[in-house]
Order: C-alpha cells, then sequence, then structure tokens
C-alpha cells in the first residue's frame, strides 16, 4: 500500500496574527510559519501504518511557493520517503489545491491520501472532500483513529453529536484530526538524513490545471475588540455582578 | 433563480441549526427551496415545510441515505443545482463533510463558514480562528456556501405550508459502508445553542473533576463545554470541545474554567455576550477576553460558586 499525505505551510499556530493596515491580508513578513497541525497528524499516520508493516512508501506532497518545500523536509524528517512540491506563487484556493492533487494521484497512484482535515490559516475545511469528488474515492473526514484492514479502513470519525464509525474500500481519502495521534518529532539524524532524500519539484503550470482563484477577497480587518472587563475580588461578588450587573443568571 | 438549502436532520425531526442556515438563505435570496434526504424522514420533511422562509421542499427518500453519507448525498444535490444559484447548509460536522464534495462536482470555489451575507455573491468570513474577518466575492455562476449557524438567528418554525415534491434518489456509492454512531446523549441543552455554558480546561486536572462543572450547569441550565487540551487529556468526550477545529458557542455567559484561553479557544467562544474566566495563574490570556475575570484555584472557587447560587432566590434559566 502506498500514502501519499499532503501537507501546508502556514503561519504557525502559536503565532498572534496582525491584519496589514491597507486590508490586503495578513502580515507574513518575518511571522514563523510551519506545518498545519493536522497536516503533521496526517504524516504521523501514514509513517505509523508503514511501521507496522502495512505500507510501502509514504510520499510527502506540497503545493505552493518555494518556501512551502520546507513542510515536505519536515513530512521526510518524520520518515516520509521522498516528496513532491508542485511550485505555484500567489493565493491558491482549496478547489485548485484539489485538481492538483488529483494530478498527483493519476501520476503516483496511491491507494491513500492523507491529510489535515482543515488548514488553520483560510480556515476552509475543504481539500479532502473536493479531492475525493474530483476522483470519486470514498472519503472519511475529521479521523481520531484509522484501523487498517487489507483493502479496507475502519475510521473513526469526530462528528457533532460524538463518534460516528465508517468503513471504506481502498483506494480512499482520509482527513485527520489533532487527536488522531501524537506527532513525533524529527531527531536531528533524521534532520540531516531527510536533506539526502530526494524531492521532486513540478510546476503547477505543466500539470494543465487552472489554478486562477474564483473568489476576491475584497477585504481582511480586524473582528470587533471587545471591551477590557475587570477582576473581581472573590466569588461572591462574580455572582452579584452575574445577577445584578450582567443580568445574565 | 432560487437557493438551494440542505435541510439536516436525524430522520425523524430537523436539527435546529437547519433554522439557523434557513435564515441565511433568506438572506441571499427569498426564494428558498429546501431539500431534505434521508429514510423514512416524512416528519422531518413536514417540519421543513412549515418554516415560513421556505417555498418548496424537495424530499429524497432511500435506505441508503439513512446515515447522511456525503457520498450518497452529493450526487442528488448536484443533480438538483442546476436550477439553483446557490446551494447553502451549515457549517458543522454534517456540512463540513458535505459541500465541499458538491461545489468540486459543480467546479464551484466553496465560501466556508460565513458570518454574514452581504450580497448575494458578497460575504463576511473568519479566517485565522477568527483573528481576522475576510470579506469575500464569489465569482462562480452557482455558490456553494456554509453557514456558521450561531452568526444567525433561528428562523420561525411554524406557519409555513411549503409543498413537498419528491425527487428520485440516486445511485449508491457502495465503497462507504456506515458501521455505528456513538451520540452521547444529554438531558443538558446543546452546546450549540445553550444559553449559558460551562467549560473547564486542563486545569481541571481529571475526568472526575469536572463534576464540579457538571453541578453547576445543572444549577444553572447550562451546557458543557471545554478545550481541546481537556479532551485530548481524556477527561470528557469531544463532542463537548469549543474552538477553532471544535464548536463555536455564542451563548449569553461562558463560564471558563481552568481554561488558559490559546487562540484556538478564543475562536470558539469569543462572541459570547458574556464571558467569565476563573484562573489561577493572572496572566492567563483568558482574561484578555473575560468581562469578569477570578484570579482563584478553582478546586476552591467552584464549590463557592455552587454555594453563592443556592442563595440565590430566583435563577433565570
Amino acid at each position: 500500500m502506498k500514502i501519499l499525505v499532503a501537507v501546508k505551510r502556514v503561519i504557525d499556530y502559536n503565532v498572534q496574527i496582525r491584519v496589514k493596515e491597507d486590508g490586503t491580508g495578513v502580515v507574513t513578513d518575518n511571522v514563523k510559519m510551519s506545518t498545519n497541525p493536522p497536516d503533521d497528524n496526517a504524516i504521523e499516520e501514514a509513517v505509523k501504518i508503514k511501521e507496522a508493516g502495512k505500507a510501502t512508501e509514504v510520499v510527502a506532497v506540497t503545493v505552493g511557493e518555494e518556501k512551502a518545500q520546507e513542510t515536505v523536509r519536515k513530512a521526510l524528517a518524520v520518515g516520509a520517503d521522498r516528496g513532491i512540491h508542485v511550485k505555484v506563487d500567489g493565493i491558491l484556493e482549496p478547489l485548485a489545491v484539489s485538481k492538483i492533487l488529483q494530478k498527483i494521484v493519476d501520476k503516483e497512484k496511491p491507494d491513500l491520501v492523507f491529510m489535515g482535515k482543515q488548514a488553520i490559516d483560510d480556515d476552509c475545511n475543504q481539500t479532502g472532500q473536493m479531492l475525493s469528488a474530483l476522483l470519486n474515492w470514498p472519503q472519511a473526514t475529521f479521523a481520531s483513529k484509522i484501523d487498517v484492514k487489507d483493502n479496507k479502513l475502519e475510521v473513526t470519525r469526530e462528528i457533532d453529536e460524538g463518534l460516528e464509525t465508517i468503513e471504506i474500500n481502498v483506494p480512499a481519502i482520509v482527513t485527520c484530526d489533532l487527536r488522531l495521534n501524537e506527532p513525533r518529532y524529527a531527531s536531528l539524524p533524521n534532520i540531516m538524513k531527510a536533506k539526502k532524500k530526494p524531492i521532486e519539484e513540478i510546476a503547477a503550470s505543466d500539470l494543465g490545471v487552472d489554478v486562477s482563484p474564483r473568489l476576491e477577497q475584497l477585504k481582511v480587518e480586524e473582528p470587533p475588540k471587545r471591551k477590557a472587563g475587570i477582576k473581581v475580588a472573590n466569588v461572591a461578588e462574580l455572582v452579584q455582578k452575574l445577577k445584578n450587573e450582567a443580568k445574565v443568571i | 433563480m432560487a437557493v438551494l438549502l440542505i435541510a439536516e436532520h436525524n430522520n425523524k425531526e430537523l436539527r435546529s441549526f437547519t433554522l439557523n442556515a434557513a435564515t441565511a438563505a433568506s438572506q441571499i435570496d427569498s426564494d428558498v427551496h429546501a431539500v431534505i434526504i434521508g429514510q423514512n424522514s416524512a416528519d422531518a420533511a413536514k417540519q421543513l415545510s412549515e418554516l415560513p422562509v421556505v417555498k418548496k421542499v424537495l424530499s429524497v427518500e432511500g435506505a441508503h441515505y439513512e446515515n447522511f453519507t456525503a457520498e450518497n448525498f452529493a450526487p442528488v444535490i448536484v443533480k438538483l443545482a442546476e436550477n439553483y444559484s446557490h446551494i447553502v447548509c451549515s457549517a458543522n460536522t454534517f456540512g463540513k463533510n458535505l459541500m465541499p464534495r458538491i461545489a468540486a462536482h459543480l467546479d464551484t470555489s466553496q465560501v466556508s463558514d460565513i458570518i454574514k451575507v452581504i450580497s448575494p455573491d458578497t460575504f463576511l468570513r473568519p479566517i485565522y480562528a477568527g483573528n481576522a474577518f475576510a470579506t469575500i466575492k464569489s465569482n462562480d455562476a452557482k455558490k456553494c456556501v456554509t453557514i456558521r449557524p450561531t452568526s444567525f438567528d433561528p428562523c420561525e418554525s411554524t406557519g409555513g405550508s411549503a409543498p413537498i415534491e419528491k425527487v428520485d434518489a440516486s445511485e449508491e456509492f457502495s465503497n462507504t459502508k456506515f458501521i455505528k454512531r456513538e451520540e452521547i446523549k444529554s438531558d443538558r441543552p446543546e452546546l450549540g445553542t445553550a444559553r449559558i455554558v460551562v467549560s473547564g480546561g486542563r486545569g481541571m486536572q481529571s475526568g472526575d473533576n469536572f463534576k464540579l462543572i457538571t453541578e453547576i450547569a445543572d444549577k444553572l441550565g447550562a451546557a458543557i463545554g471545554a478545550s481541546r487540551a481537556a479532551v485530548d487529556a481524556g477527561y470528557i468526550s469531544n463532542d463537548h470541545q469549543v474552538g477553532q477545529t471544535g464548536k463555536v458557542v455564542v451563548p449569553d455567559l461562558y463560564i471558563a474554567v481552568g481554561i488558559s484561553g490559546a487562540i484556538q479557544h478564543l475562536a470558539g467562544m469569543k462572541e459570547s455576550k458574556v464571558i467569565v474566566a476563573i484562573n489561577k495563574d493572572g496572566e492567563a490570556p483568558i482574561f484578555s477576553v473575560a468581562d469578569y475575570g477570578l484570579e482563584a484555584d478553582l478546586f476552591e472557587a467552584l464549590p463557592q460558586f455552587m454555594e453563592e447560587l443556592n442563595k440565590l432566590n430566583t435563577i433565570q434559566k
């Protein structure tokens, strides 16, 4: 079994983002960037499946500008075998990314495609589902547990009402929740080794996919600020304020 | 052209967020049709027909729709989409799972999780865990839009009498099989719609200690929330998680107990009307969004809170 894992470079989850003054986006210059957190879970799961002898190869793919390659390099350092970097500049919508990934799937013929359930920058939560639609493959979204059984996966999905378990036939797409596993850290020797692993570079324009945006981002602004609150001295004061000032209890 | 709303239901009745999505749909265009796909879902279809904003109900029945599998739902909606300018549903796990599958089939760039309809092609949506708001204009001929239910009021639920039209089922998608659903039943209000939410974080230290929260929630008629840290630690089940990758709540009162207030948690609760933070770390970021902050050990503060509530003559429910 071969597993393709898609990873995205995003502003690090610990960074308090700042909106640009001209309203065109958020500040990304000199801001710490990292792999989208649930994409780390996707890589981890693929590597674990390979370590359990149930997969033969793990290929990490990213779509984006020059520096996006860092995310593939990181995936290689935690156990992916090789990488693919589809180079493209500018704003990429999930629909365009899924079309590019479809081309990569056609070329690589993986049995499974894993990725995070949502990117923490645009919060779209679309790419995995779109890719599975384009391929007409089954989709297991928001996965918190995956059991590989021959040519099937049993996947536990986190849904609003609790948990759902489905069985999907391979080939299939799985989008991963943060609770799927605990991503490992790359050791220094493995980071060094990863530098020797191959990353194939492909220009998006060579894939024959129209990636031009369909959406116009007219404005990006700060959300309304909450007015500063107060500290209360003790529980009695808190309850009194909630009862008589805020009138919510 | 009219707007097509995808109803969320459990085959017996509508799920409440369908009413919020209906409001958003009616703000895009007054001509709202609603599709309900399920198995033995006639009662829910009838409920849908009674929403005054809904002008026509399309009902699709089939055994393979019983468990709301996106792979089975998408082809039906894609076929119906021909007659509509917009496809709309809630941005909860049902809609998040389903809508992109429809959008890709229609070759449409989806607009996710909108909090405001500015015009039929322009929407406001949060990005970066709600730390920025983006105004997005869609240039696609057909628009696929998911709405953040808590940002729209529920529509009226009675008084309408839309015609219910049967639509043919599509073929079953055989590569996905539903096995089971484990729903956590509770007599408490639903987290997404509760007037008061009491949430616990890592500071609770154990699942057992959540009973301190449960007691207060019961007293206040509140739902119980949690930070991701508390869910990850196994103190409480995933359906309680509030935040960027969990649920978004906007109650009248949100009480955060032992929650430090990571950006990702704030994303799910900072629109609440009144926020209370109880935390022993006076520097915790949760205090920056709290209307009332109490710097205290929660294991002392929560029993005192319960005592103070017991002293009150009346409590709003």
